[in-house]
């Protein structure tokens, strides 16, 4: 157990961590997500349950992830050694089935029959609708009308693997309204349906439940490290949209005070263009949306922004709980990187390493080009590369097209 | 302390029918028309009023109160602005009890010290809030009680006799029971249930007990009114306004149409219990 002391204890038994967190739902709600909570406690401590997650990590996911040593990349920055956790290399092409696939054994647990998501870059629609696919269970898919459009690739494979896509128009059709419109149905549809949220956000429990599904990373990345190395990284980055991949690799790290931690926030056009990034720490302020307070980029009269990024995936407004106390209490650096930035580092991981990465995961590379340059040759920076980028070909090809033209 | 949602459903009591509960959006379609729309309310025959907080991220709402919504905010609606409705309406009318109704946001935005205060000031009634179940009750509940005005709690049909207490414990003017799980606007499923709802909370309070969601007619408010100390209608004024639009602008006939329905509504809880 972790002591009094460590970072690591959060939530408390009300959902908090420090202001954040909380379980701001309708009372139509609050009955599910206190049987949730009591659902999840039982799996959590039953070794059936664990084991089956085991299996599939292993056999279907195809866990461990590898811990790569980026040694072109490490030479073209010229500083830190740069390591990448290899997530994108997961069943499904993204961390996102790590979480997806507790999830459902927990809704089969519940005896649930029906399952909802939403989705921006589609990848958390994707491991969904797979884990529909494998576990016989009919599934919606929430995403917004822009989204459907900029990740054309993850909608045709939603739709392959049995889901129903449910296009949202309202808003700027992204994240936020694909979540009110998967809420919207919850609340409609509270017997049969598990809402199976992508990130470590929403209402307790499930940013608890997020995290510990997605903490493998970081419990993985650890014992590899230490075995290459034979000690702790120096820093450890990640991209921050909800937060899911973060929280799951900065976990096993937080009561190691040595390890810098940083957090990549979408910047958009830039954090002091007023709608124009999905920064919401480093550019909003704590406020009470989609169940949990959290910081949230909003108006002087607490109307919410829908914020803009390139990647889909980090278009969001708000970010889990977790990450606003870590930011407040300082112990994870977030820092905003703007659209331009991360396709560059989206060419530059392509170029040098022949991986196409997430747009969503190059925001996080583009965090490491500027660190790894300030540090020692004998230090290292591991990056968690959250997710592959065949997904955004198409609309990286678009943008660079329009910059050469 | 007795408030003057106490003294309304009281005085309907006495006369033996339920309250008409009216739902608009402040500000909808636009400000000034939104005043004249809430002004016009208790004449047209509304006993309560829920006058509605504009939310960019309605999660609980249907397609005509998430427009509603829009309109208001298009036009500039705040905080501020649905307080100095109430002011404006306060005017004139000093005895029907004002609710509003909205998430949660705005408020704890606006400073819930400083909000609860301004609302007290500007003769606000009551709160309901959404998305504060009573895990939350220290975020604005307690501090409304404390300050006088009224927190309405919604029961659900997924609010069962366990966890009902829970949910009754810091309510106070009248208990908001939502006829159906689903946003608002849909269509209630089953009559009978509702009846059985209504009484089962019955058997756990004396506050008076309103029932929401699904009602659109005179008849559906005569039906439910019969078991229901009150019942509220929303998307169907809220529609009304929508539909009177022209090309987005109010007309001579938006003012009306949210009038002429309450009308019809009164008859239907006049005629609840005979
Ligand atoms: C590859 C990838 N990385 C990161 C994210 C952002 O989510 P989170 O912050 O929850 O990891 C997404 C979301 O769609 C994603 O697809």
């Amino acid at each position: 157990m972790d002591g009094i002391n460590s970072l690591r204890n959060g939530p408390d038994e009300h959902g908090r961590f420090g202001i954040y967190g909380g379980r701001f739902v309708a009372e139509t709600l609050m009955p599910l997500i206190l049987d949730l909570e009591r659902h999840y406690r039982a799996a959590k401590t039953d070794p059936a349950y664990q084991a089956e997650l085991q299996n599939l990590a292993t056999h279907y996911t195809g866990r461990p992830s590898p811990l790569y040593f980026a040694e072109r990349l490490t030479q073209h920055l010229g500083g830190a050694k740069v390591w990448l956790k290899r997530e994108e290399l997961n069943h499904t092409g993204s961390h996102k089935i790590n979480n997806c696939l507790g999830q459902i054994l927990l809704a089969k647990r519940m005896g649930k029959t029906r399952v909802i998501a939403e989705t921006g870059a589609g990848q958390h629609g994707v491991a969904t609708a797979t884990v529909c696919a494998k576990f016989d269970l009919p599934c919606t898919i929430f995403m917004g009308a822009t989204d459907v459009e900029r990740q054309a690739p993850n909608v045709l494979r939603m739709k392959m693997l049995g889901a129903e896509v449910r296009p949202v128009t309202a808003g700027a059709g992204t994240l936020k309204d694909a979540m009110n419109e998967a809420l919207r149905d919850w609340v409609t549809n509270v017997e049969s349906t598990y809402y199976l949220i992508g990130t470590a956000a929403g209402p307790h429990p499930y940013p608890e439940m997020v995290r510990d599904f997605q903490s493998v990373i970081g419990t993985e990345l650890k014992a590899q490290f230490q075995e290459a190395e034979g000690r702790l990284p120096d820093a450890v980055v990640a991209c921050v949209g909800g937060g899911s991949n973060a929280i799951g690799t900065f976990h096993a790290f937080l009561d190691d005070a040595d390890v810098a931690l940083y957090g990549a926030e979408a910047g958009g056009h830039g954090i002091d263009v007023e709608n124009g990034h999905a920064a919401s720490m480093t550019g909003g302020r704590p406020g009470v949306l989609h169940g949990n307070r959290t910081y949230l980029l909003q108006d002087a009269d607490g109307q919410i922004l829908e914020g803009h990024s390139i990647s889909a995936g980090l278009d969001y407004p708000g970010v889990g709980p977790e990450h606003s106390w870590l930011h407040d209490t300082q112990r994870v650096t977030y820092v905003p990187i703007t659209d331009k930035e991360a396709l560059e580092a989206f060419q530059l991981l392509t170029r040098t390493e022949g991986i196409i990465p997430a747009l969503e995961s190059a925001h996080g590379l583009a965090q490491v080009m500027k660190l790894a340059p300030t540090l020692d040759k004998d230090q290292s920076v591991v990056l968690c590369l959250s997710g592959r980028g065949d997904k955004d070909v198409e609309s990286v090809g678009k943008y660079l097209g329009l910059l050469n033209s | 302390m007795t408030t003057r949602i106490d003294r309304r459903f009281a005085a309907l009591k006495a006369e033996n029918r339920p309250a008409l509960v009216t739902f608009v959006m402040a500000g909808d379609p636009d400000l000034p028309t939104g005043q004249a729309i809430l002004n016009a309310l208790p004449q047209a025959g509304a006993d309560v009023i829920e006058l509605g907080m504009p939310f960019s991220d309605p999660m609980a709402d249907g397609v005509a109160i998430q427009l509603g919504g829009q309109r208001a905010l298009a036009s500039g609606q705040t905080l501020t602005g649905v307080l100095g409705m109430v002011e404006e309406f306060r005017r004139k009318d000093e005895t029907t009890p004002i609710v509003l109704m909205g998430y949660y946001n705005p408020i704890y935005i606006y400073g819930v010290d400083r909000f609860l205060a301004d609302a007290t000031q500007a003769g606000v009634d009551g709160l309901i809030v959404v998305d504060l179940p009573p895990e939350e009750d220290e975020e604005l509940c307690l501090p409304a009680l404390k300050a006088g005005i009224n927190f309405i709690r919604l029961t659900t049909p997924t609010t069962d006799d366990r966890r009902l207490p829970t949910v009754l414990a810091n309510t106070s003017g009248f208990v908001y029971y939502v006829s159906m799980t689903g946003v608002t606007g849909a269509a209630i499923k089953s009559r009978g249930a509702v009846g059985e709802a209504v009484d089962r909370i019955k058997a756990h309070t004396d506050l008076p007990v309103a029932v929401g969601f699904g009602i659109k007619t005179a008849d559906d408010a005569a039906d439910i009114g019969r078991h229901a100390d009150g019942i509220v209608v929303g998307s169907v004024l809220v529609d009304a306004v929508g539909k009177s639009l022209d090309e987005g602008r109010a007309t001579e006939r938006t003012v009306a149409a949210v009038r002429d329905i309450v009308a019809d509504l009164a008859q239907g809880v006049r005629r609840a219990r005979q």
